[in-house]
């Protein structure tokens, strides 16, 4: 390839050029490899004399069960060795915050503001403690009571609980929640089967048999759509409940959502909505208003907090009056004068997770609304499908790139796309495209279970983009298939400016070979 | 250097030669005559170059095939110089050479036989390797029922590759279908259900390789293990044919006929490889159900494989008492498209119409339509 003039614009008439991007490549062993015994980051000083006859030894006042026998085996390195090596790593990464990331579709990843990072990191928010008496702990008890009230604004539901971790943690707390339901009517051992769609976050399914329901899986009608009338075949009186995700992650919006609620509720069961693609529906549509019993938001997804690589997230869920008793307890409650715990729920389902919520999270999201008004909540809401639906028109373009269901209509906040046609006459797949994305600095990802959408890439702009970036990640979609055609092994030998290789797969889909840990990947390596 | 990875190529030379002259099929001598008397054009040898082509260098491969239109052309047009075996009349191939080549492949101990063909093919293959020998078809007939062909040449060539470099190790039994072509031409569609070849399996094309899975294995044991779990006392199970419905006789650890159905009564088997006059005999004062898969990439649920279960049995036994069981996979790999069935009863096709619950693991069920 002939060199390009550095000193080229990054524009050609008006028109971003595809980035001369190559990325870090440290071949940065892991921080297990880099130990050499007695490397030292810290020397704590041996314990004067003095101090020793007086206090005596610290270890003997821990119970036996939770001392060690033998120091724990943590890699030794030296603190600059510890900085370089996680700088390397850094380095190595397509993050949120260094390419335009549209590619993770489904995850929301919309600019987490810097400002609201640094008021998570102020003193008088970390250098809080869960179990501070709940008088000196008034500002953040405020602040989640204040939150949870606008996320009733928005969902027009009754109560929240800002406790349950994550997504799925919520999820798997409302399906507990079903379950007390029916309990309270004496209806729980009969009401066991719980409905979802196939396009549903995958997590709708996984927390309901988690809890112990069955599940019934729903497929999309010919029209593309969520299928009434197999919901109709599905419900009965073994029905406890409807999880739903809406718009799903194809980005596709259940125009007869109401009718679902609605059938649901003529069996006897109950309806919770997902609201992790909530992002393009704010301000908009309300769970409470379909008649929804149950609901949750992603703080970490649509509210702006960052995902954190699994955590810390959040995942608050919000009840009908008539549930608000099933939710986990405490609750953050006012009662005129200060705010205060409330642990007198006797018919709670307990609780999820330890203390009520996160509060850096709670503070990230709480900073978020309160610095977009609701007019402005709204305005996100309509960036984003504004964002989403020019980029599917340009995405369109690019031969060889469908948008498979309900094909044609407007999309929400997402798109499941499918490269099947380019698959076919290129032999080149969706993953390999996105590895080859990777060469011009931009994430790109194909698609979670369910598997259905073949050669799938699933991308979600936010409101966080402008319209010369979408260009220019369409711009190297675009270039990359262009590739895929005229030299696919340029394509499927990728990535060559960014970081390392291609790494072999089959291990993944050999359980025997399956290492959760160092140790278990050394015995199982034959290492150790 | 490591020992070169073998490859046998089989070409069915006539294969889809009736297609396109609108045939419904090539099998027989005389219809080939018709074919080419008609203009067609065999497509065959094309299809195989691609399906090389896309293996792409194969220097650490060696070719092993059968003379002139019966491989070594393919391998040939791709710069590949083969080592060529047996003997044929060219012009003049027939069904007893395709089986003859794939025996002697198995002799020559290949690690994988790669044919170009229909169904048709297909059946000669399995007929004289049965699962001995790993096999992947390459799609050039007029019929393509078996799950044994790749969905395209290009991506039968890419899983030959993974396969022979050991990227994939994973076989997979799948089903080899004819239909009488006889009984095609006059409009009449009936479909057998021959057997089984081993074929290297990739999840599925469109995975995303870097998702964990515990494989399809996985899921048939829990289908299994909820069938198994919600059997009644006294009924009478009629079990269809499959990789699928043997998951459910394993786990009773009881034998299968792949091709065949069996039937099972308080957890033992009562009757194995049953036709319909046997069938209808032990349901006499007998409560039953039926349980079946669906055929791989086609979605057909009666009609096809398993016409022992004939429309009066499917109408004696009831919809109600129908278990379908089905890998998410399987059902993953239809996309939109509908479940079927063709049982040759008009009013049964009507009744077994609608939505079904779909067994696709334990406690787990998928509403499907059947049209």
């Amino acid at each position: 390839m002939a060199q390009q003039d550095i000193t080229q614009q990054r524009y050609t008439d008006g028109k971003p050029n595809l980035r001369r991007f190559h990325q870090a490549r440290w071949d940065e062993p892991i921080n297990f490899e880099l130990s050499r015994e007695g490397q030292r980051g810290v020397l704590v000083p041996e314990v004067e004399e003095e101090i020793k006859d007086q206090v005596g030894d610290v270890l003997a006042t821990l119970p036996l069960t939770v001392r060690r026998k033998a120091p724990p085996r943590l890699p030794e390195l030296s603190q600059p060795q510890v900085l370089r090596h996680y700088l390397r790593l850094s380095q190595e990464n397509l993050g949120a915050d260094l390419n335009i990331e549209i590619g993770q579709g489904t995850c929301t990843m919309k600019y987490s503001p810097k400002i609201n990072d640094q008021l998570a990191g102020h003193p008088k928010l970390a250098e809080l403690h869960p179990l501070q008496d709940e008088d000196t702990a008034q500002g953040i008890l405020e602040m989640m009571y204040r939150f949870e009230g606008m996320l009733k604004e928005i969902s027009g539901m009754d109560r929240f609980s800002l406790q349950p971790a994550a997504g799925s943690a919520a999820i798997y707390t409302n399906a507990s929640i079903i379950r007390a339901y029916h309990k309270s009517r004496g209806e729980a051992d009969q009401r066991d089967e719980i409905i979802t769609t196939i396009f549903s976050h995958p997590s709708n399914a996984a927390c309901a048999r988690t809890a112990g329901f069955k599940v019934i899986t729903l497929y999309p009608g010919q029209d593309g759509y969520p299928d009434l009338e197999a919901l109709k075949a599905a419900v009965s009186e073994r029905t406890a409940g409807l999880l739903i995700t809406n718009p799903e992650d194809t980005g596709i919006f259940n125009p007869r959502i109401e009718a679902f609620v609605e059938v649901v509720h003529e069996a006897g069961g109950l309806c919770v909505y997902d609201q992790a693609n909530a992002n393009g529906i704010l301000g908009i549509t309300r769970a409470r208003d379909t008649g929804f019993d149950l609901c949750h938001f992603n703080l970490h997804k649509s509210f702006s907090s960052p995902h954190g690589c699994g955590g810390p997230g959040g995942g608050a869920c919000g009840a009908s009056e008539a549930l608000a008793k099933f939710l986990p307890v405490p609750l953050v409650a006012y009662d005129g004068e200060k705010y205060y715990l409330d642990y007198d729920r006797p018919d709670s389902i307990g609780k999820v997770r330890p203390f009520y919520g996160d509060a850096p999270v709670v503070l990230r999201a709480y900073a978020w609304v309160m610095s977009l008004g609701a007019e402005g909540l709204r305005e996100v809401a309509e960036i984003a499908v504004l964002n989403n639906n020019y980029l599917l028109n340009r995405m369109l373009e690019i031969p060889g790139l469908s948008a498979p269901y309900a094909e044609g209509k407007r999309r929400i906040e997402q798109v499941r796309y499918s490269w099947e046609t380019l698959t076919e006459e290129t032999g080149v797949h969706s993953e390999e495209l996105g590895i080859r994305a990777a060469d011009f600095g931009v994430h790109y990802w194909t698609s979670h279970h369910p598997f259905v959408v073949p050669e799938p890439c699933t991308l979600e702009p936010t409101e966080s983009l402008s319209k010369d970036e979408l260009d220019e990640y369409v711009a190297i979609v675009s270039h990359v298939t262009g590739e895929a055609r005229t030299d696919p092994e340029l394509v499927k030998t990728a990535p060559h400016n960014s970081t390392i290789h291609t790494i072999d797969h089959s291990p993944l889909d050999d359980r025997s070979q399956w290492a959760m840990t160092w140790r278990a990947y050394r015995r199982k390596a034959g290492g150790a | 250097m490591a020992e070169r990875k073998k490859l046998g190529l089989i070409v069915n030379p006539v294969a889809g030669i009736g297609g396109r002259v609108g045939l419904k099929g090539s099998d027989g001598a005389e219809i080939q005559r018709q074919a080419l008397k008609l203009g067609a054009v065999p497509q065959v040898l094309n299809r195989a170059t691609q399906a090389l082509e896309k293996i792409g260098n194969i220097d650490w491969l060696e070719i092993i095939t059968y003379p002139g239109e019966m491989g070594e052309d393919a391998a040939k047009a791709c710069g590949v110089e083969p080592k060529v075996i047996g003997s044929i009349k060219p012009g003049e191939t027939t069904a007893e050479d395709t089986r003859k080549a794939a025996r002697d492949m198995l002799r020559q101990g290949v690690d994988l036989l790669l044919f170009a063909g229909g169904d048709g093919t297909a059946r000669d293959v399995y007929t004289a390797v049965g699962e001995n020998l790993p096999a992947l078809g390459i799609p050039a007939g007029v019929k393509i029922h078996s799950a044994v062909y790749a969905t395209n040449p290009l991506s039968a060539g890419e899983l030959a590759a993974l396969y022979l470099k050991d990227r994939i190790g994973d076989l997979h039994e799948a089903e080899v279908m004819d239909l009488d072509e006889e009984a095609f031409r006059q409009g009449v569609v009936s479909a057998k259900l021959y057997g089984y070849l081993k074929i290297p399996f990739r999840t599925s094309l469109v995975q995303n390789l870097k998702m964990p899975s515990a494989g399809e294995g996985a899921s048939l044991a829990s289908i299994a293990y909820d069938v198994v779990e919600k059997m009644e006392d006294d009924w009478l199970y009629i079990i269809g044919p499959g990789t699928t419905t043997r998951a459910i006789t394993d786990e009773l650890g009881l034998g299968k006929t792949l091709i065949g159905v069996d039937v099972v009564l308080n957890r033992e088997l009562v009757a194995a490889d049953v036709n319909e006059a046997q069938l209808l005999d032990l349901l006499k004062g007998r409560r039953a159900k039926i349980i079946v898969t669906l055929i791989g990439g086609q979605g057909c649920v009666f009609g096809r494989g398993n016409q022992q279960i004939s429309p009066q049995i499917i109408d004696k036994v009831g919809r109600e008492n129908i278990i379908v069981v089905s890998s998410p996979e399987k059902l993953y790999a239809l996309g939109q498209q509908p479940l079927w069935v063709d049982t040759g009863d008009e009013d049964v096709d009507r009744m077994l119409t609608g939505y079904i619950k779909v067994v696709t693991g334990y406690n787990q069920r998928a509403v499907r339509k059947v049209s």
